[in-house]
């Protein structure tokens, strides 16, 4: 009896949490706004170079920016450090401008084996929760380092316990031609906005957004 | 004075740089005209030796911050498969050969110099066709890379953000 019950509570559960990752993944209501806040995974070497030409297109209503890197990554530091100087000087007017950057694990190190990253995941997962909770930002934009994971369950988490509703948007890397990355691969089912950049990724996974080469 | 500059980026490609450095690479490379060939070596394992004579220098480094200046002075950039190198020397419209790294296995990244190659971009070739090619390949047959587009990028984040004007 008291197993019935139980796994009748478990089901109930399950059903709801599939429901609400239902409701939140497909409530696309825009509200009006003149300035949301931004976080940004930046990943190493290439996915850093790319993500800041995107950003660097955005207007200053992208405001606070918050960049997420991983700890060890000095290179992806230094030119977000850059290009947030150059922006400053390109528009001197703006003073307010703030930026911060974040460091969490690497959820993955580059031949990693696939069990040690589970746990390195779930790790990252404990440490980017709290972050993702304490900033509630507006947008997260990524484009496919394996830390970026971890940050969107995070912040779809916010959005099915009601806490805020985190417009997540990712870019797959203009690297990928024909096949989708592992991130992306499971970020394309948790994403509010999944954008390719070659036409035969558009033909592939027909849901995702092409807008042509964007960086 | 022309000027080949070589690039592994943030990895190393020993294979790579062991062969341009080669005597009878240098040889060709001198050869072709070029007077300086500057190696950025990464994290690889293979240091050549720089020098300089009178009609040829070789300069060695592993990181910059940034490649920009190198790429800029160059004629003619030969890099790995990575997008980020491959597209900033497009990008400043320098004639590029990519060079496949055969040991790793599922680069990813060659999806894109594949790509940029059958577009007509770039050439590109292992390291063991490196030299014929390098003799045999005609620059003036590169189309320029038009640059990306991320003002659409902007545009549709506005919209779907419900950003104000």
């Amino acid at each position: 009896m008291v197993c019935v019950l139980l796994a009748a509570a478990a089901g109930a559960v399950a059903v709801f949490l599939i429901l609400r990752i239902w409701v939140v993944l497909h409530s696309r209501d825009v509200t009006p706004r003149e300035s949301l806040s931004i976080l940004v995974v930046a990943g190493s070497g290439g996915h850093t170079t790319e993500i800041l030409r995107l950003l660097g297109s955005l207007s200053n209503a992208y405001s606070p920016r918050h960049y997420v890197i991983a700890d060890t990554d000095e290179m992806s530091a230094n030119k977000i450090n850059s290009f947030e100087l150059d922006r400053a000087d390109r528009d001197p007017g703006n003073m307010y401008t703030k930026y911060y950057i974040h460091r969490i694990p690497r959820s993955r190190e580059v031949q990693q084996s696939w069990p040690s990253t589970v746990f390195t995941t779930l790790h990252s997962m404990r440490l980017s929760l709290p972050l993702i909770h304490q900033l509630k930002p507006d947008l997260v934009l990524c484009n496919g380092p394996g830390t970026c994971v971890p940050i969107c369950l995070s912040a779809l988490l916010l959005g099915i316990l009601g806490i805020k509703k985190v417009i997540i948007v990712y870019v797959e890397s203009i690297c990928r031609v024909e096949t989708l990355s592992l991130s992306g691969k499971i970020l394309f089912h948790l994403s509010d906005y999944f954008i390719v950049q070659w036409p035969a990724l558009k033909e592939k996974y027909p849901k995702s957004v092409y807008l042509g080469r964007i960086v | 004075m022309k000027c080949l500059f070589v690039t592994v980026g943030t990895t190393s490609f020993d294979d790579l740089i062991a062969c341009v450095s080669a005597p009878d690479s240098l040889q060709k490379i001198e050869s072709l005209g070029y007077s300086r060939l500057i190696l950025q070596i990464g994290r690889g394992t293979v240091v050549p030796e720089p020098f300089s004579t009178e009609s040829f220098t070789l300069d060695v480094y592993r990181y910059k911050d940034s490649l920009k200046e190198d790429i800029q002075k160059a004629d003619l950039v030969i890099s790995h498969a990575g997008a980020g190198s491959c597209l900033e020397t497009l990008e400043k419209g320098k004639p590029l050969l990519v060079v496949i790294n055969e040991k790793l296995m599922n680069n990813h990244q060659l999806e894109l110099a594949k790509q940029l190659h059958k577009e007509g971009h770039l050439f590109y070739c292992t390291c063991s066709t490196l030299p014929g090619l390098l003799q045999s390949m005609d620059l003036s047959t590169l189309k320029c890379y038009p640059p990306g587009q991320p003002e659409k990028f902007s545009a549709f984040l506005d919209k779907v953000v419900g950003l104000q004007k």
